[in-house]
């Protein structure tokens, strides 16, 4: 079904079409282009992904908010842009995300534990991308785009696309924010990406927001619709039906695996939360923008679905709340758990083969400190 | 491959051409490096013989290049990008400074990127506005990144490739009014390691160290020092990060003066750090301060002027004289 969104005040242009296939209401409805046949069990697991991943999300917020994170960029809102999309990759498929895809994260089976390093402080990045085929977050606004098209380059040169062997044809997913799309780097993407056909599925959530600053500060037409400039298909599909969101990601890989080059795949959601917890939107939008998306929930819409169909019923529901649970105090305790990193560690890794400058100041560093040493214990002694 | 004279540009093609035959996962990648050659024909006749795959004509677009060249490396390839001039490589800073530099630090060590990113920079040849620039100082200031400058065709030859098989990104500053410049490459001898300073003539009373174009200016400048009974010895410098303080310092200890010579304006450029360096370790060896000659405090001036702006003969003559006087 398509449904078309009233346009906004202020000159807004009109809404474009949105392919949704589970409605805010929870009632399954068609698409002419994109459809999609979920068992039970597969709408059952994606109402746990939903459920946990924002669990998790809200975990991470509570432990920012008790000094344990120095800063968290919430995922609510956009769970089902992210695990609708990530739960349509192949494992062979390489991400790149940006720093708030927790959600997909997750469905790259990366321990959420492993994402806080990078918000504790207690590293940049703490997991192995090669073991997941999912990328470092990516912090500076758009630029893992590039590293996407470059990485789905290779991919091409590889031969690794277009055989027809789903083992082996690979695709590559970028996200992005609806501010990364004013970025040079990202439009740079779309141009090496068209031009080379590459296998790549630029995958922007536009939640709305980038910070403080609404859809109208980046852009004059329906963000989708900038593919067509160049020279790849583009579509909106609402990003908070984790159904049409799959479909839509999951057409959009096929068709990079099979040579047939990028996707422009434009979830339109909502950041329900701030920017990330040292925001306050309250300074800069209206709590009723926030209630109306309230009623568009991803995770309400599929518990609504699943009750309804009797695909579930109370028994599970509270499965999943207890595992919600478990995992959050996971979470929780690993966190306190993290130990800080040696200071001399800092000076690991800067080069892979010996550099005398870090060596030369590592040496002088350990000297330093190990100077410290008796006067610590002096001190130490002295109260 | 027999000993043979040839050009620092033809060196760098030759380079890049035995680090494509030895490796596979070797690719070149900038604009105009395909079909033309580059702009300087670098790259001439490489698309010809290794395919489009592996020379490729990208997109006008220098962050784009080094972008792209990352997620290539991710993949496991060995990109070799060419940034056409100096003066357009600040598309690209972003992604050469935060990206490319850091990504290997930030997974802590899981992921390398072997990137070369080529970089014809100087002045001298005439050009208009951001073609004669010399930004080295920027990436030598950035950790995670190595930058090297060849000074004459062997090195050129020797230093692409040892670049190439970096599994650190390098940054390799080629002296664009050099290319042309005839020296003895001999593809057999054994080579320098990369970051190895190279006394390049051998004197007694005053080191002068150079790197890149000024190489040649330094050893010119030496001969009619050694006419007028003055002995400079030249160390060419070769890498700027890491830098060789040892041979550097070596050599200070023999002559007990130094003068820093680059193109790039002094303040703040690779001569304000080797001269805190060296006289943080000779401060007893010095019979005068450190020297420097180099470009001015401007932004690079019309090339009607840019005889007077860069440092040549007489400047670094000026500077040794400066020197022996104290």
């Amino acid at each position: 079904m398509t449904v078309p969104v009233v346009g906004g005040p202020g000159g807004r242009p009109p809404q474009p079409p949105l392919v949704q296939l589970l409605t805010p209401e929870g009632e399954r409805v068609e698409h002419p282009d994109y459809s999609i046949d979920v068992t039970p069990d597969e709408l059952r697991a994606f109402y746990r992904d939903l459920v946990l991943v924002r669990r998790v999300d809200a975990e991470a917020t509570a432990l920012q908010r008790q000094g344990e994170l120095g800063l968290w960029a919430s995922l609510l809102g956009q769970e089902a842009a992210q695990v609708g999309s990530a739960r349509a990759l192949a494992p062979q498929d390489y991400v790149f995300p940006t720093y708030r895809e927790h959600g997909v994260a997750w469905c790259r089976d990366v321990d959420p534990v492993t994402l806080l390093g990078l918000y504790r402080g207690v590293n940049l990045g703490g997991w192995d991308p090669a073991e997941h085929n999912f990328h470092l977050y990516t912090i500076v606004i758009g630029s893992q785009t590039l590293h996407a098209t470059g990485y789905a380059m290779g991919v091409q040169r590889d031969g690794a696309v277009g055989t027809g062997d789903p083992a082996r044809d690979t695709a590559v997913i970028a996200y992005f924010g609806d501010g990364a799309t004013s970025q040079g780097d990202v439009n740079e993407a779309f141009v090496f990406a068209s031009v080379n056909n590459a296998p790549v599925v630029f995958f922007c959530q536009n939640n709305q927001w980038a910070i403080s600053e609404p859809n109208e500060r980046q852009t004059r037409v329906p963000l989708y619709q900038r593919a067509a400039g160049f020279g790849f298909p583009g579509l909106r599909v609402d990003g908070n039906d984790v159904l049409a969101v799959h479909a839509v990601t999951k057409a959009a890989l096929d068709r990079a695996r099979r040579g047939e080059g990028p996707t422009f795949v434009e979830a339109f959601t909502y950041r329900m939360g701030a920017h990330t917890t040292s925001d306050d939107p309250t300074r800069y939008r209206i709590e009723a923008e926030v209630e109306e998306w309230k009623l568009k929930d991803p995770i309400a819409r599929v518990k609504a679905l699943l009750a309804r169909t009797g695909q579930a019923g109370e028994e599970f529901f509270a499965e999943v709340e207890v595992e919600a649970d478990r995992l959050a105090e996971h979470v929780r305790s690993a966190c306190l758990a993290m130990p800080d990193p040696e200071p001399v560690s800092m000076f690991d890794h800067a080069y892979r083969d010996p550099h005398p400058l870090v060596d030369e100041e590592r040496a002088w560093f350990e000297e330093y400190h190990a100077g410290f040493e008796p006067a610590a214990a002096a001190g130490e002694v002295q109260r | 491959m027999s000993p043979r004279t040839t050009t620092i540009a033809k060196a760098v093609n030759e380079g890049l051409r035995r680090a494509m035959e030895d490796d596979p996962k070797v690719l070149v990648m900038g604009e105009d490096v395909g079909r033309l050659g580059g702009v300087f024909r670098v790259t001439d006749g490489l698309q010809k013989d290794f395919g489009e795959d592996r020379v490729i004509d990208t997109p006008l677009a220098e962050s784009g290049i080094i972008g792209t060249a990352i997620g290539l490396a991710l993949r496991g390839y060995r990109p070799v990008c060419e940034i056409q001039f100096d003066g357009f490589i600040y598309p690209a800073y972003d992604q050469i400074v935060s990206q490319l530099a850091k990504m290997g630090y930030r997974s802590g060590g899981k992921l390398s990127l072997p990137v070369v990113v080529r970089v014809p920079y100087g002045g001298g040849i005439g050009a208009v506005e951001h073609h004669s620039e010399s930004p080295e100082a920027y990436f030598a200031h950035t950790a995670g990144l190595r930058v090297v400058t060849c000074s004459n065709p062997a090195d050129a030859y020797f230093m692409t490739q040892q670049a190439i098989r970096s599994d650190d990104p390098v940054m390799v500053f080629e002296p664009k009014r050099r290319y042309w410049d005839k020296g003895e490459l001999d593809p057999a001898a054994e080579p320098l390691p990369l970051h190895a300073a190279r006394v390049a003539r051998p004197g007694t009373d005053v080191t002068v160290a150079a790197y890149g174009p000024m190489v040649r200016t330094v050893l010119e400048a030496a001969t009619a020092a050694g006419a007028e009974g003055r002995s400079l010895e030249v160390v060419d410098l070769r890498s700027l990060s890491p830098l060789d303080l040892d041979t550097l310092v070596a050599s200070v200890e023999r002559t007990r003066r130094l003068v820093v010579v680059h193109e790039a304006p002094t303040f703040l450029g690779l001569g304000a750090e080797i001269a805190a360096r060296v006289t943080e370790r000779c401060f007893y060896h010095l019979e005068a301060p450190v020297l420097r000659v180099g470009g001015f405090h401007l932004p690079y001036p019309a090339s009607r002027l840019e005889e007077e702006y860069l440092p040549d003969l007489d400047r670094v003559l000026d500077a040794v004289d400066r020197a022996l006087a104290f």
